[in-house]
């Protein structure tokens, strides 16, 4: 197993300008903000970087970010005992560089947040893209859901347990669109007595619910059995959301996500690159563009879809049977017994010449969702499939972020 | 009669488009509102652009709209925290039972009286702050001025929101009466003491809304766990302004501190004559200020005792700061407090029941709040490498309300003779040519970028703009 250095950015609050004022605390929806005597402090392990606090600051305290290598994230603890801020130091600059070396499908963690990458995806939603509501309801006010449905989606041979869950929502209102996600509270504490923290997933069905017309929505769950390192450890959530049945009731709080949307207008394309369970949102934006398919539009979408094996891959057998003109499918398996290991840069690399003709295209679309791991390959993968077909990256990546036309959401 | 587009001049998530009763109420109001604006809102300021911060919508993209305003075309609106599905009362007699959505008749009379308290403190405050604007040190802080202005103003919106919408008549007479009485009017004033002083100077200014504001929070996060639930969310929602304005009060005090220690090091001296000639307001100066404002701001919290508090919280109307992450029975009959008192001529601490005591409880909360503020200044003043540290008084010094009124205590907590009193009031308190030196130094900076010689600029600009950014632009 090669070694898994994930570097995160951490969102901190400066002690030296915070009033304590108590708004930040009071405004995020997933309760990564808590306060002592001395400090207000951002939990890393909660944040998922949603933003929904740093407007509401009357100071400007709270935009503070600095890149860390996880495992050293600055504790809560450590930052009550701050009065001012560190510095950025430089390892971590060196160790996200050393990440991207790393294997995008080896020791897969439980996902706890979703993070949007705004450095190098965009922060602007397609041009086209409806408007979203976000943070209707939250940690303090969460909402009921019902699972309709629970469906293992994976083979039972298989290692990979990857469930497909429908919520219902009954009467009450959450409305969403294809890229947004959701938050589940699982219920019980942690061995120190401290309530679970809410975990995030991406919406995998189409705004007009799973089943059209209806106010529900799906969810693509992986149950999570070993930590990054290989070692047995049962995620949380995933162990929780996997064995619910149908019936029971679940604490819902969201939805959260603005800029991973969809662009509306049906002459445009979609470039959809994901692996395991981070093809929720292409499976929502590809179900959405199916239901709405219409006469003489021009849109294309081309999928690039990376899992372990065959069996591991969700919604094999719907994809297969989706129309060839409607969806150009393409999928990587890292692990089919004799064959070579193939990943989706790989698969990109190979189609190189469609892909450019669709970055050639100003009304092209890209998502990639997945593994955090998985941003820097990809990204090398358009760069040099650009430069080669003459249209110098850093340009076309500037405009592409600038125009909401590049997003990167991974875990 | 003035017609109004609800929803664009109105921002509001609680149907005014809807609610025809409510409109004409408004309707009615509305325009004695700006009239009130208009006498009593800032001096001299009413076509001036300023790029304020307008609540749209609740959520939190909604509300840090920012833009240039004419102060008399802000958007006051009417917010409230959206609803919790369920809420159920966090304390008292009827904890456990759902949240009211209604006034419940036999606390009607409490709980108007308890909105008409809270507010006629926002429009009072414009009323002190009118002639500030005058002689703002710089356009950064002109517009904060105007912020935490038309934000009171919004405060007195979503009060009387609650009297027209639940409290009928009775209701409309009192938001008429909101602007009606005037602060430090002899024949008509403002309900609540602090409220009917003077705001002379700048340095005034930053005190109030440090400590002043600082009782806003208290008050308003009691009110947030009120069991009548859109009392509860409107205040929750006022809270997340209130918070600006506090942000005003710590951060102007530290600056003015902060260019104090500069020049202190630079003429390498501390005595407050020669700062005084450099044009700085020496720390003795601000020491004395805080006493002032702290414990004027100590009074507003009620008496020591009070049978009110209590029936407050037993009815579910008024809980503790933080109620909900209290982990007492939250009933606190049988329990006591300990409170300060006067015995033989010392000060001693006796144990009261709990219930009676929480105003108490309540100050002293907010006691533990500003004491780290305070905190916070004594950190430029190290920063810089000085002696000299800032505190504050002693709970029982200058007051003028509850057990210590009419005695003497000194700042150090100590019961002293009226002799000894008299001998170092002026050591203790602003004296009249403290403030008459403090007045002295302010004079309007109207220059983008440019700041009065006696505050330090602030470390960064208003929604992310530089600090020279014209925050103001004069018409």
């Amino acid at each position: 197993m090669s070694v898994h250095l994930e570097v995160i950015k951490q969102h901190l609050i400066d002690p030296e300008i915070c009033i304590r004022c108590n708004t930040c605390e009071e405004t995020c929806p997933i309760g990564a903000i808590s306060h002592d005597g001395n400090n207000y402090v951002v939990d890393a392990s909660i944040c998922n970087l949603c933003m929904a606090c740093v407007s509401p600051c009357p100071t400007g305290a709270i935009d503070n970010w600095r890149n860390v290598a996880k495992t050293e994230a600055y504790s809560v603890e450590e930052q009550f005992t701050w009065d001012e801020l560190p510095k950025q130091t430089t390892l971590a600059v060196s160790a996200e560089s050393a990440e991207a070396a790393a294997n995008v499908e080896e020791g897969e963690g439980e996902a706890e947040g979703i993070e949007v990458d705004t450095v190098l995806g965009s922060t602007l939603p397609p041009w086209s893209a409806a408007r979203p509501y976000v943070n209707l309801y939250t940690h303090k006010a969460p909402i009921s859901a019902t699972v309709v449905g629970n469906y293992r989606l994976t083979a039972e041979t298989s290692e990979s347990d990857v469930h497909h869950i429908v919520l219902d929502f009954g009467q009450m209102p959450f409305p969403v669109l294809e890229g947004q996600s959701i938050a589940i509270l699982p219920p019980g504490s942690t061995p120190d007595g401290r309530v679970h923290h809410a975990r995030q997933y991406s919406i995998a069905s189409a705004r007009d619910g799973e089943r059209r017309g209806y106010n529900n929505l799906s969810l693509t769950v992986k149950r999570v059995t070993t930590d990054a390192k290989g070692e047995a450890r049962s995620g949380v959530c995933s162990n929780y959301l996997c064995d619910l049945k149908k019936g029971d009731s679940v604490q819902v709080i969201g939805p959260f996500g603005s800029s991973f949307l969809m662009p509306n207008h049906p002459n445009s394309h979609l470039l959809m690159i994901c692996t395991g369970t981070g093809s929720a949102p292409m499976r929502a934006m590809t179900e959405y563009r199916r239901r709405r398919r219409l006469k003489g539009a021009t849109g294309k979408l081309m999928l690039f879809f990376g899992a372990r094996t065959r069996e591991e891959l969700p919604y094999f057998g719907p994809l297969m049977n989706l129309p060839k003109d409607f969806i150009d499918v393409n999928l990587a398996y890292s692990r089919t017994p004799g064959q070579p290991k193939r990943y989706v840069q790989d698969l990109m690399r190979e189609r190189a010449e469609d892909v450019a003709a669709m970055l050639r295209d100003d009304s092209t679309y890209i998502y990639v969702c997945g593994l955090k791991g998985m941003e820097e390959g990809v990204l090398q993968a358009l760069a040099d499939i650009a430069n080669q077909s003459g249209q110098p990256w850093e340009p076309l990546w500037k405009k592409l972020k600038q125009f909401g036309r590049l997003h990167l959401e991974t875990y | 009669m003035t017609s109004i587009d609800y929803s664009e001049k109105i921002p509001n998530n609680v149907n005014l488009a809807g609610d025809r009763t409510l409109q004409r109420a408004l309707e009615q109001w509305q325009p004695n509102f700006i009239s009130w604006w208009k006498d009593m809102g800032p001096e001299g300021s009413q076509s001036f652009d300023v790029y304020l911060r307008t609540a749209v919508s609740v959520d939190p993209s909604g509300w840090a709209h920012f833009d240039y305003v004419k102060m008399p075309e802000y958007r006051w609106g009417i917010f409230l925290t959206p609803a919790q599905q369920d809420r159920t009362i966090q304390f008292g007699e009827h904890k456990g039972q759902p949240a009211w959505q209604e006034v419940p008749g036999e606390h009607r009379a409490n709980l108007r009286r308890i909105i008409v308290t809270q507010g006629d403190t926002e429009p009072a405050s414009v009323e002190q702050q009118r002639h500030l604007g005058l002689t703002a040190p710089s356009l950064y802080d002109l517009r904060n001025l105007f912020q935490v202005n038309v934000e009171e103003g919004r405060h007195l919106w979503a009060m009387v929101y609650l009297l027209q919408r639940y409290f009928g008549r009775d209701g409309r007479e009192e938001a008429e009466a909101l602007l009606e009485r005037r602060s430090g009017d002899e024949d008509n004033p403002r309900i609540l003491g602090a409220f009917n002083e003077r705001t002379p100077d700048w340095l005034s200014f930053f005190m109030f809304t440090y400590f002043t504001d600082r009782d806003g929070k208290f008050q308003l996060s009691a009110l947030t766990e009120s069991g009548f639930d859109p009392l509860a969310r409107t205040t929750k929602f006022m809270l997340t302004e209130e918070a600006h304005h506090m942000f005003v009060g710590e951060s102007g005090v530290s600056r003015v501190i902060q260019r104090t220690c500069a020049v202190m090091n630079q003429l390498k001296t501390d005595d407050p004559k020669t700062l005084r000639a450099a044009g700085v307001i020496d720390l003795e100066t601000i020491q004395r200020y805080l006493n002032f404002h702290y414990a004027v701001t100590l009074d507003l919290f009620g008496a020591d005792q009070s049978s009110n508090a209590a029936m407050f919280y037993s009815a579910g109307l008024k809980g503790r700061f933080e109620e909900g992450k209290r982990s007492d029975d939250h009933q606190l009959n049988g329990q006591s407090y300990k409170i300060l008192g006067i015995e033989g001529g010392k000060l001693i601490e006796r144990e009261v029941p709990m219930l009676n005591a929480l105003n108490e409880v309540l100050r002293d909360d907010y006691i533990k709040d500003s004491v780290g503020g305070v905190g916070r200044w004594n950190k430029v003043i190290e920063k810089a490498g000085l002696p000299f540290r800032l505190s504050v008084p002693h709970k029982a010094f200058h007051r003028q309300i509850g057990t210590f009124a009419g005695n003497r205590v000194s700042p150090d907590g100590r019961l002293v003779s009226e002799e000894e009193w008299q001998k170092n009031q002026s050591n203790w308190l602003p004296t009249a040519e403290d403030r008459a030196f403090v007045a002295s130094l302010m004079g309007r900076v109207a220059e983008s970028g440019k700041f009065a010689n006696w505050i330090a600029p602030p470390p960064m600009g208003i929604n992310k703009q530089p600090i020279d950014f014209e925050y103001v632009r004069f018409n």
